[in-house]
């Protein structure tokens, strides 16, 4: 009879840290911060030996002095004697600005292009694969300069327009196209004009309300109601009918040429529509390849079972395609909001002033506080791109495959 | 009755028809155009714009293309030649090709260098990926590097022989010893390798380069489309190794090594790469020892480096992933360490997994070399945007210009993303 007896207790022999499993995590990790510290502590080292050799120092006190320079493109008053601080905030929402309006068009021409994409038409599919390879092979920096190129060299300048036999004409008697940028009409908030906008912003609501409503009536008893004409007219209609009531509140202040250049209206500048438009064809291409992936992604046999119900093809998009198709495209969606927001910083090559132009561009070669302003430039990037993924991460949980 | 009537019935056939061919409608290219460009109304319309908006592009393009003017000295000229009519003007690309490719600044008689630098690099890359190919010829890819160094820097021979055999050195420590512990192989090979480069380095002397055979080019002197592919094969080469570190640190139980790990790949991801290359010009200087001079080129590379590994390591994390976990088990099952585990089991499949990602990855880092011309270094565009369209001779010549460097990307990168499709579809048969 043999008798089963503990191994003997080691006592703890250094060799453990690294041969015991027990212990060898503690040990690499160890190791791991160790050689952080060194290595933070050595970079700290230099930074502080050598700023302090050339006589710098880390300070944020240039935020508060003026400019010094002017900035055309802006959301918010704005001179040269305002300080560092409101020119990044001009940069910021500049930034913020373009992002958003890129994209908008991003996904439209995205969508549109993935969907033709699959189209039964030989000619349009191949036409927009062409778009596809095309735009997503060449660098969005040589598309956002050949766009502004386009912008400042082949518009004809403000003074085409003057004359009795102009070279060029304005769009429709509102809409100038010139190497400056694009004129639009500005509107202009006559006295009752703010009932009109509140009216308006009530039939969006009133839209929402009425598809909730007509989509609970229809889970419920089955009825389904007319969604595209009774939409359209709760949004329209109200509106036009207040505008009239109110007498005509709102008027145009169309641009016109004076001088040099155009006054009035809205300017939108040619580097800000350059930026633009190269950052929504260019994600564009990249969308669409994943709204044409998240298509594909549906299995047949749904359309085919939707279309066995006596479904008509508009409503198996609507109601069955897409909400499983959007699972697959909106992930990667959010990855090109993304990216968007991040690219937008190549501003700096045509001169749109975004937050990289202004802090990082002119403010920095100004003051000189190169590690101050990439410091503050990187958080504020950081910033907003946790917060698109936050906010965009909540909006994909609400369309997950809800599982049991 | 029957009788007569088989014999009297004179419209019977006795012999068969000759085929004849299908209806036009129903076969050829009418049908085809039937049906796959007017099947239903709003297809033909959808056909018409589609023709009309290719009509409007050859309209535009083509005799702008035909009536190219390739043999001027200036742009003047060209339009003296054009006399009014519309054409392109390539003779900037003629006359400035090799700026455009080398940079301005590169000793034009050493331009053969870095071309052959470039013949060697496919035929260095081309075991990596074709898989077919015999494996001996790694060693021209592991060789590769020092050689590239060599042809397009020039300078002593010694540093990059150095170089190789500190290499050589550490590879030998490390299977000699990574059979009885990975670290201890791991760790022993980077010490060797760096008591042979730091040895070595006393025995080149201090003005190697002024008496060498290849002349030294200094990196500001880089330029044209040789920096983008330099920047971009360099990093992504670099990158993938670090990507495949951050990747498995991510992975890892230990919590302070995977956080370490997280917030470097987050913070690198949610900051644009123009940001970091700020950092590389005007703040990394400040983080180097006083005495120490680190050239630009140098600082965009670690920069770039460290941008494409944060992507490369989420790719190669979703490959991780997606092993099965009978994978991982089956590893433990064996009785191997960590170390075996990953490199013999896991990391094969993940990066196989990884493969068509980490290209892709590749490509959009190559495009972004592009933007190396903000922080004023003269690539492609940066050469285009910069000393040629700024030349008394070529103000003005956009299209030819862009059009040359936008077909320069395309080729690249519409060839390596056609490699990686062909990769993917290569790869999906022996697992699926």
């Amino acid at each position: 009879m043999t008798i089963m007896t503990d191994p003997p207790r080691e006592s703890f022999r250094l060799s453990m840290l690294l041969n015991d499993t027990r212990y060898r995590s503690i040990t690499f990790q160890a190791i791991a911060l160790l050689a952080l510290i060194v290595a933070i502590a050595y970079l700290a080292n230099n930074l502080f030996t050598n700023l302090a050799a050339q006589g710098l120092n880390i300070s944020y006190g240039f935020l508060g002095d003026p400019a010094g320079y002017d900035i055309n493109q802006r959301l918010i008053e704005y001179d040269s004697q305002s300080s560092n601080a409101r020119a990044a905030l001009v940069g910021i929402l500049n930034t913020l600005l373009v992002a958003f309006l890129a994209c908008i068009m991003a996904t439209v021409f995205g969508v549109i292009a993935g969907v033709l994409r699959l189209s039964n038409n030989w000619l349009v599919s191949k036409l927009m694969s062409f778009y596809v390879e095309i735009f997503r092979n060449i660098p969005v920096l040589i598309w956002i300069i050949i766009i502004f190129t386009i912008m400042t060299a082949v518009m004809p300048a403000p003074r085409a327009f003057r004359g009795d036999e102009p070279e060029a004409t304005m769009l429709l008697g509102a809409f100038a196209f010139t190497n400056r940028g694009i004129y639009i009409p500005a509107p202009i908030w006559g006295p009752g004009s703010m009932v009109v906008v509140a009216t308006f912003i009530a039939s969006v609501v009133g839209v929402f309300a009425y598809r909730r409503y007509a989509k609970n009536l229809l889970y419920q008893t089955g009825r389904l109601l007319p969604m595209g004409w009774p939409s359209l007219a709760i949004f329209f209609v109200p509106t036009i009918v207040m505008f009239f009531i109110m007498g005509r509140p709102i008027g145009l202040d169309i641009p016109e040429l004076g001088g040099f250049n155009f006054r009035g209206g809205i300017q939108i500048g040619a580097p800000l529509i350059a930026l633009w438009f190269a950052l929504s064809i260019y994600t564009g291409a990249f969308i669409a390849e994943n709204v044409r992936a998240g298509i594909q992604a549906v299995s047949k046999g749904q359309t085919e079972a939707a279309s066995a119900l006596g479904l008509h093809p508009g409503r198996v998009m609507n109601l069955v395609v897409l909400p499983q198709a959007l699972r697959v495209i909106i992930p990667p969606l959010i990855s090109h909001y993304l990216n968007i927001t991040k690219n937008s910083s190549l501003a700096i090559a045509v001169g749109y002033a975004d937050i990289t132009a202004t802090l990082g561009g002119i403010t920095l070669n100004q003051t000189g506080r190169a590690i101050e302003c990439v410091l503050l430039l990187m958080l504020f990037y950081l910033v907003i791109s946790l917060s698109i993924s936050a906010i965009m991460n909540v909006y994909n949980k609400t369309v997950t495959l809800k599982e049991r | 009755m029957t009788d007569t009537n088989q014999h009297s019935a004179s419209f019977v056939r006795t012999e068969t028809i000759p085929e004849r061919a299908p209806p036009v409608t129903a076969s050829g290219p009418v049908k085809w155009v039937r049906e796959n460009l007017f099947a239903t109304p709003a297809n033909s319309v959808l056909t018409i714009i589609a023709l009309y908006f290719i009509y409007l592009l050859l309209a535009g393009s083509l005799p702008w293309l035909l009536n190219g003017v390739w043999t001027t000295s200036s742009l003047s000229e060209c339009r003296e030649v054009l006399g009014g009519a519309v054409g392109a003007c390539f003779s900037v690309l003629t006359e400035r090709l090799n700026q455009l490719l080398f940079g301005f600044q590169y000793p034009s008689e050493l331009y053969w260098r870095p071309a052959l630098a470039l013949v060697l690099l496919f035929v260095a890359g081309a075991p990596v990926l074709f898989f077919d190919l015999p494996r001996k010829l790694l060693i021209f890819t592991a060789l590769y590097p020092f050689i590239a160094y060599y042809l397009i820097w020039g300078g002593a021979l010694g540093v990059p022989v150095l170089a190789l055999v500190g290499c050589v050195a550490g590879y030998l420590v490390y299977s000699r010893f990574v059979a009885g512990s990975f670290a201890k192989g791991f760790f022993g090979g980077i010490a060797a390798a760096l008591i042979v480069w730091n040895l070595g380095g006393l025995l080149i002397p201090e003005n190697a380069n002024d008496t060498a055979m290849m002349t030294a080019v200094p990196s500001r002197d880089l330029g044209g489309f040789m920096l983008n592919m330099m920047l971009g094969v360099t990093c992504v080469s670099l990158s993938v190794p670090l990507g495949i570190v951050l990747a498995l640190g991510r992975q890892s139980s230990m919590p302070l090594i995977k956080w370490i790990c997280v917030i470097f790949i987050e913070f690198i991801r949610g900051v644009p790469l123009i940001t970091l290359l700020f950092v590389a010009s005007v703040m990394l200087a400040y983080f180097f020892p006083p005495e120490s001079t680190v050239d630009l080129f140098l600082r965009v590379v670690i920069m770039i480096t460290m941008f494409s590994s944060a992507y490369i390591a989420e790719v190669i994390r979703g490959g991780l992933a997606a092993l099965p976990k009978g994978q991982y088990e089956g590893a433990d099952s064996l009785g191997l360490d960590y170390a075996q585990a990953t490199r013999l089991i896991i990391l094969p499949q993940a990066l196989k997994i990884s493969i068509p990602g980490i290209v892709n990855v590749a490509v959009g880092l190559f495009k972004d070399t592009t933007l190396v011309s903000v922080i004023s270094m003269f690539d492609l565009v940066g050469m285009i945007r910069g000393p040629i369209l700024a030349s008394t001779d070529w103000a003005g010549v956009y299209w030819e210009l862009y059009g040359f460097a936008a077909l320069l990307f395309f080729v690249v990168c519409y060839g390596i993303s056609q490699y990686s499709q062909w990769l993917e579809r290569r790869l999906a048969t022996d697992h699926r």
